[in-house]
């Protein structure tokens, strides 16, 4: 099993106050499954991403990625799990504004100590796949918002990561640019790779296979999702 | 692994290209730093000219040549100056006692000086330096006749009117006239000009040059034996001046017949106090001013700093990408660290080449001879690293310690 949840509570201390915000999660991802999270908001699925993610660590509980222990890991060993094992694409992109597509695809392999040639071919490929190829020099403001959704997942995609994680990828793009990347999602994940996706919109999230809703920081319900949408 | 090539290249891309974006904001910062760097170099260097100029002019007093004379060289204050007035002149028989005992001495020289006025034909020279002394003068003075000769031990003995004169006398009293062989008046007596001195230059300011000397016992004959004399007085070997000093104060104490309870009633002058007394004076100038320039470098330290955390919250939300991407506490550091130090580097090469310059027109205004040495420059590049270093390490660790899914937010 790629993702191994066991016992997962999150506890968030607001003022005197504390915050269930995740409590007694138990969940299983195997690799190369195609996975919608969704929930209304304060449904706990924005602390879930953050844990799968590696951004943050349980209050409880136990978290296995790829068989390793991660949930007492310091700062920068999280950092280095989330520099080689998930790839991450966000709702408003998050490129650095002052670097070239290219540069923005690079980064990821510049944290992992690839020396520059091998990753200037690696960033390149990357950005071919996404249909980028015409657009590597391109600042973020020289591009449309598919286009700069496109780098981010180029971004997320060239470290080879064992997990891309987007965040409501398609919520700052209109319907037909959201669906052209929910195509490239859907191409990625018949190419091998494992997908989690966090939306709350259904359409979006029955692009996959199997969908967990969440209610109030506990699983609602966990099922495959069996219309066939192509 | 501690950071790897590409990581710092990176940290300098991002640095760079930071301050490329904020020109201005970047230049005013570095202008703190700059003026921090300008105040300390020229001020180190000023004052290391002014020190080898003082030392120079000290040391041609001659390093190992005691001069006893009725005062001390440095008086302290005024009361001092009424006490030691009241001792009684250093006279000839002092001289000559102190000449035919002194067992460690090379050379012991009379020197005995008045003003006067200097005449050949229809040139004059005023206030000329009348030195009556010895053929030894050569040797404590340091001062070799260019043309001509030194008057010898016997026109000394016999109280010859002869006279050497220094190239400022030669140039303003005989212009192109050869003086050797012509006589000159000091104050209405014909002297014979035998020898003229080399150049010597300028002491404080003071034209060395204008100068004759004659033999001690001739001035004494025209000029009376009322005035005090200087004894100058010169070791065998250098090692010996402190058991000559010793031998000195024995001697003196004898010729002048003084008690053991008695205080001596005449001093020994040594040019090494004199550096002394100088580096006593000025010391407390010298930490004044490089304390003056140190708070440039301070305040130009703490406009980095101010700079630095107004960059690390702009750029909260790039911090927050580069963590999820795998930048790890260290390189998110060494990011603002290199931004910190290039910015003071700027201000530290660019303080430095205009230091350079306005060191060289203060010397060459001051007539002092200012440099600024290697020693200096490396003082001020390490000094301004550290600033960078120092007062980019908060914003820096600030930026560094920033949770990943805060930074992420932050708009």
């Amino acid at each position: 099993m790629l993702i191994d949840l066991k016992n997962i509570s999150k506890n968030y201390h607001l003022g005197m106050e504390t915050v269930h915000a995740l409590k007694d999660i138990n969940l299983g991802i195997d690799k190369s499954e195609y996975v919608a999270i969704m929930g209304p908001s304060g449904s706990g699925k924005s602390t879930l991403m953050n844990l799968l993610g590696c951004l943050d660590t349980p209050s409880d509980g136990t978290y296995l990625l790829n068989d390793s222990d991660v949930s007492d890991m310091n700062d920068d060993e999280l950092a280095t799990i989330r520099n080689k094992e998930i790839g991450f694409v966000f709702q408003n992109f998050n490129l650095l504004p002052r670097a070239s597509a290219l540069h923005n695809v690079e980064l990821p392999l510049i944290y992992s100590g690839i020396k520059s040639s091998e990753r200037r071919e690696k960033a390149e490929q990357a950005l071919i796949k996404v249909g980028l190829k015409d657009r590597m020099d391109h600042r973020p403001n020289e591009l449309s918002g598919g286009q700069r959704q496109r780098v981010a997942v180029a971004r997320a995609l060239v470290g080879n990561p064992s997990i891309i994680l987007a965040d409501e990828p398609t919520g700052n793009l209109d319907t037909r640019t959201g669906d052209e990347i929910m195509d490239l999602f859907e191409d990625l994940h018949d190419g091998g790779n494992t997908i989690i996706l966090v939306t709350h919109e259904e359409y979006i999230a029955e692009h996959s296979d199997r969908i967990i809703r969440l209610r109030d920081g506990s699983v609602e319900r966990d099922e495959a999702v069996t219309a066939n949408h192509e | 692994m501690w950071i790897s090539l590409s990581e710092v290249v990176e940290g300098v891309k991002i640095g760079t290209s930071t301050m490329r974006t904020n020109k201005l904001r970047t230049i005013l910062t570095t202008l703190g730093i700059f003026i921090g760097v300008l105040v300390v170099t020229v001020v180190i260097s000023v004052i290391q000219g002014l020190n080898t100029y003082v030392g120079n002019e000290i040391s041609s007093l001659g390093a190992d040549t005691i001069y006893i004379s009725r005062f001390p060289w440095m008086i302290n204050s005024y009361e001092e100056y009424l006490r030691l007035s009241k001792r009684k002149r250093i006279s000839k028989e002092d001289f000559e006692f102190v000449q035919k005992h002194a067992t460690l001495a090379k050379v012991v020289v009379p020197n005995v000086s008045t003003q006067k006025r200097v005449k050949y034909r229809n040139e004059s020279l005023d206030g000329t330096q009348i030195t009556g002394s010895s053929p030894g003068y050569m040797i404590t003075s340091d001062a070799t006749p260019e043309f001509g000769r030194f008057f010898t031990d016997l026109e000394y003995s016999n109280r010859r009117s002869v006279c050497v004169i220094g190239s400022g006398v030669a140039e303003s009293c005989f212009k192109r006239i050869d003086p050797l062989g012509k006589r000159l008046k000091i104050s209405g007596h014909d002297f014979l000009v035998v020898g003229i001195l080399e150049k010597q230059g300028e002491t404080f300011g003071q034209s060395m040059d204008n100068n004759v000397v004659i033999p001690f016992t001739t001035f004494q004959k025209i000029f009376g034996s009322r005035r005090s004399l200087n004894i100058l007085v010169k070791p065998l070997t250098p090692e010996l001046l402190e058991n000559m000093t010793d031998e000195l104060y024995g001697l003196m104490r004898r010729s002048r017949g003084l008690q053991i309870s008695q205080e001596d009633d005449f001093s020994l002058n040594l040019q090494s106090q004199l550096m002394d007394t100088y580096n006593s004076l000025t010391r407390v100038l010298w930490i004044v001013l490089i304390g003056i320039g140190s708070i440039s470098l301070l305040v130009g330290g703490i406009g980095i700093m101010n700079i630095m955390l107004v960059s690390v919250t702009e750029r909260t939300r790039e911090i927050g990408i580069r963590k999820a991407l795998g930048a790890k506490k260290r390189i998110v550091m060494l990011q603002f660290l290199v931004e910190s130090m290039f910015i003071s580097a700027i201000g530290v090469i660019l303080g430095i080449i205009a230091s350079i310059g306005i060191a060289q027109l203060a010397g060459h205004a001051a007539h002092l001879p200012v440099n600024i040495s290697g020693w200096v420059i490396s003082l001020g590049v390490g000094f301004t690293l550290c600033i960078g270093i120092f007062f980019g390490l908060y914003p820096a660790s600030k930026a560094a310690r920033l949770d990943p899914i805060v930074a992420l937010r932050h708009e």
